[in-house]
């Protein structure tokens, strides 16, 4: 090949470099053998706990649920996972299809018009919803009422300093407002009123963005029902492993009238000669390979492939089964809640408030709870006190369908001993 | 072949999947929860079986290029092979099954793996340290630009402006944008390097950084960018690496000791963690010492083989996304860097180099060559010499879908007309790179014997060329509420 090339060897090819940057070597180990290397990142894997699903407790924006099998079975296929952003549509409609699939199912289970083809996760689809709004009202403020999650309300902050945009604690929006940004269920898993929430937003003239739980909205109202502009969320529930936390995926949503100014890649039907329908990437002229520093967000590669996962799940599940995983995680944490009030000491930390399969206990002695639980293989509750203030000896606990009535006994047994 | 959507494929009469029952006495959502919480019309999900849906994903898969049947030289991209131990490795449930919110103590295996890939990262740009938290490349530039903007204002120097070469990818200004500064743009020079000229008349004390990538993305070394580095430290901004074309010198140099401050590196490329159709990836970001207080937080540390997440970092700019970052796919290029070893990756620079000029050998009298070589791990053509034919980059990119080639990367960067950008890498034969030559030579044969074939290409694919300028319009009628088709999604007809 260096012949081919016209030159006598590999250095001929890299004299651009100024020698004084040339380096001998790289200071890491030599390579390894699969086998070896499959034995050094399981022997790191074998120091890790992973507590059984049954037994997970824990939730606060990563959850355990059945995953289907067929769900890795679409995903692991290498047409789908080592295919490239689909810059040649022709090429690449099976991932353009998949994606046209996935925004239609998430703009159908948030009822609004329109949903963009992913975002890297629940807290910066938030700022990306704010900083959709901060343009559509050219307004410098985003309020934010009560538990949003503390790692959004982070993201969002970082995100929204860097554009010059307030975030502030609160809950009446004013004149300098572009959004109320509130989670429903909020972090501690309870409900708040969307319904006012997004009519004191609008009365200020202000978007209303609600940050939703997917599943939740097999029986929750959703976004689209109750007048929101933008709905967001994470949607690792949706066929993802918790993985440490990632890579799962964020969603948006909106208006239509907001459509253009939607965050990263969409896509749309479009039609060859022969009147074939197609798929293609969309409204390009909103992104940065176009606009560059006008594009309505900087995103490009996103997080395509989780997004598959999620459409695989949702299409598995269909409506039906949906709101059946839905109705099973609300049961089971509504028996669970009721099983655990009754434990001595024990209370509701928000009696007044509703919840789904998430919900805020008051103990005394929270964390030891959690170090006993631990102890018994039980990945027990979330303690919210770290990030709360107020929230000393709260700890939250979620249910799904993986947690059996066995499960269920057991937490209480060890919790009782 | 084409494939209905699942939506128009279901069935009312397909049945939900077997789920678990609730077996606990407790109410129903609607005895607890007042009318204005519940959903009033079920979601219109589709209702398929699970043969259906398999079927379904299986043909949508066979309507795509991947890496793992074609070769796909998207400039820019690096569309390595990817390994599939790397799949494995991340499958562990020992990695997969970790939930985020556990104790440190039990996720020690975990942590470790991340401060090792810190460690890893660390040493082949050569930086002080490296976060793993931002989830892609872009993300990576914007969140060492907040880190570049805290770093100048704790020294209380409101610094406003950001340079970005004409050449530079689009998410270098729109990264740049999103922190709240103003993009002036530096032209390059007929060399294809950036003009020393054009930046010494746009520097000031008002810019805060430099954002370059090196090789540029025409596949040329910035040969004067140690000149570059003091030019700009001089005037007392950063100097940023785009590190999307890290895969030209692993081994050789190190974007640290050119005097880069801040350096970000897509594992979805380099460290070829898999691109997904579009995602995920991951974005790390390496800093020098100036840099290291203003990281995000948790960073990993490690005391007497203890790993902990630091969270008291008060220069922080804090965090960037949720928990610390994707960390299959650290696993993945984790992986790829133990099985490579330092030798392995400096292997795979030189072929990549290797490759690239090569191929560009190959094809140098069938297109334009705007800059001389040689090149580093990917080079831009031009199609310009076809324009009499009437044949664009376009036209030949379809003409290679035909010939079983993904195509290279088009129109892009901006600097050349007609640009083709292409990156073999180092993982293609050298068949493949005789037989992609041989395609672009037959399609050039073709531009001057039959330009109507080109014109017509793809013919061989799901679909032929789609008409995107009345997709434009069709969803301009949609939003203007002169059409019921959304076009960005489907919608079940009026009954
Ligand atoms: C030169 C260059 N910079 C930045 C990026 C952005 O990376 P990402 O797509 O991971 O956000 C890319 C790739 O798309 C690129 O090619």
């Amino acid at each position: 090949m260096l012949a081919a090339i016209g030159v006598q060897s590999m250095d001929e090819l890299l004299l651009d470099i100024p020698s004084s940057l040339r380096i001998k070597a790289l200071e890491l180990p030599a390579g390894l053998s699969e086998f070896e290397t499959m034995a050094e990142i399981a022997s790191l894997a074998a120091r890790n706990r992973v507590f059984p699903d049954r037994l997970t407790f824990r939730g606060g924006g990563v959850y355990r649920r059945f995953i289907p099998a067929a769900v890795a079975a679409v995903t692991s296929k290498p047409e789908f996972y080592t295919a490239y952003t689909p810059y040649q549509p022709e090429a690449s409609q099976g991932t353009l299809q998949a994606i046209f699939e996935f925004q239609t199912l998430i703009a159908e289970l948030t009822a609004l018009d329109v949903a963009n083809a992913s975002l890297y996760d629940g807290a910066t689809a938030v700022a990306e919803a704010a900083m959709m709004a901060h343009v559509h009202t050219g307004r410098n403020e985003v309020v934010v009422p009560g538990y949003l999650h503390p790692e959004y309300m982070e993201v969002l902050r970082v995100f929204s300093e860097g554009r010059g945009i307030k975030v502030r604690r609160g809950t009446e929006p004013g004149p300098k407002t572009a959004a109320v940004i509130f989670q429903q269920p909020d972090f501690l898993g309870l409900l708040v009123d969307a319904r006012s929430l997004t009519e004191s937003a609008h009365a200020a003239g202000a978007l209303a963005i609600a940050c939703v739980d997917p599943i939740s909205l097999a029986i929750l109202a959703p976004p689209g029902e109750y007048g929101a502009d933008i709905a967001v969320g994470e949607g690792q529930q949706l066929g993802l492993s918790p993985s440490y936390g990632g890579p799962h995926v964020g969603f948006i949503s909106c208006r239509k009238e907001l459509v253009r100014r939607l965050p990263g890649r969409l896509v749309g039907t479009a039609y060859d000669k022969q009147g074939r329908r197609g798929f293609t990437l969309a409204l390009a002229a909103r992104e940065q390979h176009i606009r560059r520093e006008k594009a309505t967000s900087n995103i490009c590669t996103n997080h395509s492939l989780c997004a598959l996962a999620a459409s695989v799940y949702m299409t598995y599940m269909g409506p039906d089964g949906l709101r059946q995983v839905a109705e099973v995680s609300f049961k089971r944490a509504h028996a669970l809640s009721e099983r655990l009030a009754a434990l001595p000491g024990w209370e509701p930390a928000f009696p007044d408030r509703q919840f789904l399969n998430e919900f805020p206990m008051r103990v005394p002695k929270g964390p030891a709870v959690v170090r006993k639980l631990a102890r018994k293989g039980i990945l027990g509750p979330l303690d919210v006190h770290r990030w709360f203030r107020e929230l000393k000896g709260v700890l939250t606990f979620t249910c799904t369908e993986v947690n059996d009535p066995r499960a269920l006994d057991e937490l209480v047994a060890a919790l009782e001993s | 072949m084409t494939e209905p959507l699942s939506f128009e494929k279901s069935r009312g009469s397909a049945g939900p999947p077997r789920l678990p029952d609730a077996n606990v006495t407790a109410p129903e959502p609607s005895q607890l929860l007042g009318p204005e919480h519940i959903r009033s019309k079920a979601p219109g999900l589709p209702r398929l079986s699970e043969p259906e849906i398999m079927r379904h994903y299986s043909r949508l898969a066979s309507m795509n290029y991947s890496i793992s049947e074609q070769f796909y030289p998207l400039g820019s991209c690096t569309m390595k092979y990817n390994p599939v131990v790397n799949e494995t490795a991340a499958a562990l449930p020992g990695f997969a099954g970790l939930h985020p919110y556990q104790d440190e103590d039990s996720v020690q295996g975990a942590l470790e793996l991340m401060w090792r890939l810190e460690r890893a990262l660390s040493a082949v740009v050569g930086v002080e340290r490296v976060t793993l938290q931002p989830a892609a490349g872009a993300h990576g530039e914007w969140t060492a630009l907040r880190m570049i903007q805290a770093y100048h204002h704790s020294r209380g120097d409101a610094r406003t402006e950001v340079l970005v070469p004409d050449s530079a990818h689009g998410t270098n200004p729109a990264s740049a944008a999103l922190s709240g500064f103003h993009v002036v743009e530096v032209r390059s020079g007929r060399d294809g390097r950036i003009s020393l000229a054009d930046l010494e008349s746009k520097l000031s004390p008002s810019v805060a950084a430099l954002m370059l990538t090196n090789p540029n993305t025409l596949g040329l070394f910035e040969r004067q960018i140690l000149d570059i580095a003091e030019m700009v430290h001089a005037t007392g901004a950063m100097l940023y690496y785009d590190g999307a074309n890290l895969n030209a010198f692993m081994g050789i140099c190190r974007p640290g000791d050119m005097g880069f401050d801040a350096v970000h590196m897509n594992l979805h490329k380099t460290f070829t963690t898999p691109h997904g159709g579009g995602g995920p990836g991951a974005g790390p970001v390496g800093v020098k010492a100036d840099l290291v207080p203003f990281l995000p937080t948790p960073t990993v540390e490690r005391t007497n083989g203890h790993l902990t997440l630091d969270f008291k970092r008060p220069k922080s700019i804090g965090r960037v996304r949720t928990f610390y970052g994707n960390f299959g796919m650290l696993v993945r290029a984790y992986a790829y860097i133990v099985a490579m070893g330092g030798d392995g990756l400096t292997q795979a620079s030189r072929d990549a180099v290797l490759s690239a000029n090569y191929l560009r050998k190959q094809v140098e009298d069938d297109l334009e060559m705007p800059h001389d070589g040689p090149c580093m791990h990917e080079f831009v053509a031009s199609a310009r010499n076809l324009a009499q034919d009437g044949i664009k980059a376009l036209d030949i990119a379809k003409a290679l879908l035909d010939r079983d080639f993904y195509a290279p990367t088009v129109y892009f960067p901006l600097v050349v007309p007609e640009a083709i950008m292409v990156e073999p890498t180092e993982t293609e034969s050298k068949a493949t790179l005789d037989a992609f030559g041989a395609a672009i030579k037959e399609i050039v044969a073709q531009a001057k014997t039959n330009p109507q074939a080109l014109h017509d290409a793809p013919q061989t694919l799901p679909v032929g060329r789609l008409d995107e300028v009345a997709a434009a319009r069709r969803i301009n009628a949609y939003l203007q509420g002169q059409s019921d088709d959304p076009v960005l999604r489907w919608k079940a007809a009026e009954k």
